[in-house]
């Protein structure tokens, strides 16, 4: 692996975000109104329950980790949608530049990217609405690992979704974090879920985080297996979706897709 | 459908090849072949000896290529696809040789204008300020003077021709201009259904095969391809 290759995907990325408002906006924008959003909901709820339920950790929290997830894998997702929507493609794909090379860029590129979002989302989610990572204490930091990891195994299988399908599947990435949160349980506990529903949970790494939440925010110790595990099914995750990744790009590279991408087939 | 077949040429240093034929023959999949974008189901292509289908890497890390298809984003400046390029190609003292290009393709001027609002030709010579970042040992050029006017298409061809006096390596250029391939091709190969039908000097071989010019030659490879294979 060569540093500058990877150096240059990120430099990409940074040129682009530095000098567009369209790009550089939405970092900030979009997190920022769901935590304000979510932030009343809980205030309201507050207000309306009987004392001693903690939603500010619970719920607002919650949103705001699955929406820390969901900006590792757009930030992995956009940097490579960049050369898609460029056609830079054969440009990249024709260069000495290795296919680990360029994951990793965009998922340094999106490390860049994400952590400014959940720097705008704790700022505001803790000076608007007392939120305190405190009360997570020292389980914050694998909670964050895990998500971080599950979101940029979400982004590379995205890209490798639209590197088969063509531009026109970015359309199948976009929904994805939004399906995920039905089974992992962001704003409820799994015991909520069907069995059938709950099976899909147990491989879904972010499902152990979102009950670790709740157990640590109700006063229970959240067991080292149950983060282990956690940990564990998220560098399967990754590894799932690099193999797949790769598969997608050899099976590009056999048939030609790449140099006739804009066909989005070569059938 | 057969995209190529029987394929199989060298292209030695300090040499300009064109690769002739017709619509459909197969030269711009001959090409990403050897940019390893089009994986061959049979035969090996090495550059400087390395094949491409082992060291992928270290193999088109002696090469580059510049297309009329391929242009570079729009949405960067001229100097920071230079940049991020030969970043990617791990050009040594970066910004000396990118100052170096600004001025061999007279690009000093757009150095910070965005790609995409540069006319074809300015686009054109990016590319090739692109393609020439590493100094290639095998230059790869899909009609690069396609989109450009008479003047420019000459300094573009004089370019390529420095470039290739320079010693820094060979180069496979395709291109439908007959005139353009006998002022710069220092030999010619026609590319018939996949398989290479005639070669030689471009300036030579229409008399050799009975033909007035490059282009009646090119005509007949293109129309009565049959007729040559006799000879």
């Amino acid at each position: 692996m060569r540093f500058s290759r990877i150096a240059a995907i990120v430099l990409r990325q940074f040129y682009l975000v530095r000098g567009s408002t369209s790009r550089l906006l939405p970092m900030f924008v979009w997190v920022a109104i769901d935590i304000v959003l979510w932030g009343f909901i809980t205030k309201y709820l507050t207000a309306i329950t009987a004392a001693g339920l903690h939603f500010v950790p619970t719920l607002l929290g919650a949103v705001l980790l699955w929406d820390f997830l969901t900006r590792v894998m757009q930030g992995v997702t956009m940097a490579f949608f960049e050369d898609v929507w460029s056609r830079n493609f054969l440009n990249v794909f024709a260069s000495p530049i290795s296919v680990p090379e360029y994951l990793a860029g965009l998922v340094i590129s999106s490390i860049c990217t994400s952590s400014l979002g959940l720097g705008v989302m704790v700022t505001v989610a803790t000076l608007a609405f007392g939120l305190s990572f405190f009360a997570y204490g020292a389980m914050l930091a694998p909670f964050l690992f895990v998500l971080f990891l599950s979101g940029i195994a979400l982004g590379i299988l995205g890209t490798a979704i639209v590197l088969r399908l063509g531009p026109a599947a970015e359309w199948f990435v976009w929904p994805i974090p939004a399906v995920l949160s039905l089974f992992v349980g962001v704003f409820y506990p799994l015991s909520t879920l069907p069995k059938w529903m709950r099976m899909i949970s147990r491989v879904l790494p972010p499902s152990y985080v979102f009950e670790g939440v709740r157990s640590v925010v109700a006063g229970r110790a959240v067991p080292a297996r149950t983060l282990a595990v956690g940990f564990g099914l998220a560098v399967l995750a990754i590894l799932l979706a690099c193999w797949f990744f790769v598969r997608v790009y050899r099976y590009a590279v056999e048939t030609g897709l790449i140099a006739r991408y804009s066909a989005e087939t070569v059938s | 459908m057969v995209a190529v077949d029987n394929i199989s040429f060298r292209v030695e240093p300090n040499e300009i090849v064109g690769l002739l034929g017709p619509n459909g023959a197969g030269k711009t999949t001959t090409i990403n072949m050897i940019l390893g974008v089009l994986a061959p189901t049979s035969g090996a292509i090495a550059i400087q000896g390395v094949d491409i289908s082992r060291q992928r890497g270290r193999a088109l890390s002696y090469t580059n290529f510049a297309a009329v298809y391929a242009p570079l984003p729009g949405n960067l400046t001229v100097e920071q696809n230079l940049r991020v390029f030969g970043m990617i190609y791990t050009v040594a003292n970066l910004s000396y040789r990118i100052e170096e290009l600004l001025r061999q393709f007279d690009l000093v001027r757009f150095r910070q204008t965005k790609c995409g609002v540069l006319s074809s030709g300015e686009q054109t010579r990016v590319c090739l300020a692109k393609a020439m970042l590493n100094r290639p040992q095998l230059l790869l050029l899909d009609e690069p003077t396609a989109s450009l006017d008479p003047a420019t298409a000459r300094e573009i061809r004089t370019s390529i021709r420095d470039f290739v006096a320079s010693g820094a390596g060979g180069v496979l250029w395709t291109s439908h201009n007959m005139y353009e391939v006998q002022e710069v091709c220092d030999r010619v190969l026609f590319l018939s259904h996949g398989k290479i039908l005639l070669e030689g000097n471009p300036n030579t071989l229409p008399q050799e095969y009975g033909k007035e010019s490059l282009e009646e030659l090119f005509i007949t490879v293109a129309r009565e391809p049959l007729t040559l294979e006799s000879n």
